[in-house]
């Protein structure tokens, strides 16, 4: 059985060309509504929200007065910089997905990750 | 008139038969809905011999059947919305005509996963399965291109099955 592709008429074609670029429109579209619906950091510290910061902007933040530094790249936030004696916190990995935290307990800092979605559910929930 | 019954209840068979055959392939693709599509060969296939009322009827017979006795009545939802939808936006494109029978075909696999999309959406009640979208449509352009090719060739060899 041999096919050969002289068979497809060049409606088949255009055809074939307009999946293609739906698909990727679609790819792009996912990009761009998938980069402002990205999760967002929320910084507590003592149980006190002290900011809620968008993962698709990279930005640098200082937290509890300078006590701890968040980094937040490619939509991960990690911290970098903590005045505390065991660094726990800051050999921690980057965080991205939702529920992830991390927790620098002598400052009494905690960070976790929410996405927009989830949180109105939490609001519910509360 | 009875030539005619036996040849769909033939027809009907063979499309229950494939649908058993899929489910015994073990590949999955990673994305919920994503599958051959070997049914459909037969469905083409109807569409190229049958009348169109009679295509429909194979189709939603296939999906019940095979629906009640493989899947579940979710499975069910899913493929009758994407077997109408499929059918439909095949026979529309063989009356315009300036297609082969993959063209056609790819129009059917992608028109399908196309329609099962938008119960997932009612279903869920959430737009975010656009996410599947794109995996969606390369998808069905992947499998219809395939079952085309080979109901094409079927169809070249079964050339007095006309009635």
């Amino acid at each position: 059985m041999k096919f050969n592709l002289q068979e497809l008429q060049k409606r088949d074609w255009v055809l074939i060309a307009v999946i293609i670029c739906v698909t990727a429109l679609a790819l792009f579209l996912h990009e761009y509504i998938g980069g402002k619906g990205a999760g967002c950091a929320t910084v507590k510290v003592k149980g006190e929200i002290e900011g809620v910061y968008s993962l698709a902007k990279d930005q640098s933040i200082e937290i509890n007065g300078g006590t701890n530094v968040l980094k937040i790249r490619n939509g991960s936030a990690d911290m970098t910089e903590a005045d505390c004696p065991d660094k726990l916190c800051v050999n921690q990995k980057a965080i991205s997905k939702n529920g992830e935290s991390i927790i620098c307990l002598p400052n009494k800092v905690v960070v976790t990750i929410e996405s927009s979605e989830d949180s109105v559910f939490d609001a519910v929930a509360q | 008139m009875k030539g005619r019954i036996a040849y769909f209840g033939v027809f009907t068979a063979l499309a229950l038969i494939f649908s058993y055959v899929e489910t015994l392939i073990p590949i999955s693709f990673g994305t919920p809905g994503v599958k051959l599509g070997l049914a459909n060969l037969i469905i083409v296939i109807a569409l190229y011999r049958l009348k169109l009322k009679e295509a429909y009827l194979l189709s939603v017979t296939r999906v019940l059947l095979s629906g009640f006795l493989f899947g579940n009545y979710f499975s069910i939802a899913y493929s009758i919305a994407g077997g109408i939808v499929s059918l439909s936006v095949m026979a529309l494109l063989k009356k315009w005509g300036g297609f082969s029978v993959a063209g056609i075909s790819i129009a059917g696999g992608v028109s399908h996963n196309i329609g099962q999309l938008f119960v997932a959406m009612l279903v869920v009640e959430t737009y975010q399965v656009t996410y599947y979208l794109p995996v969606l449509l390369m998808a069905g352009l992947l499998t219809g291109a395939l079952i085309g090719i080979v109901s094409g060739e079927t169809l070249k060899r079964l050339p007095d099955f006309k009635f």
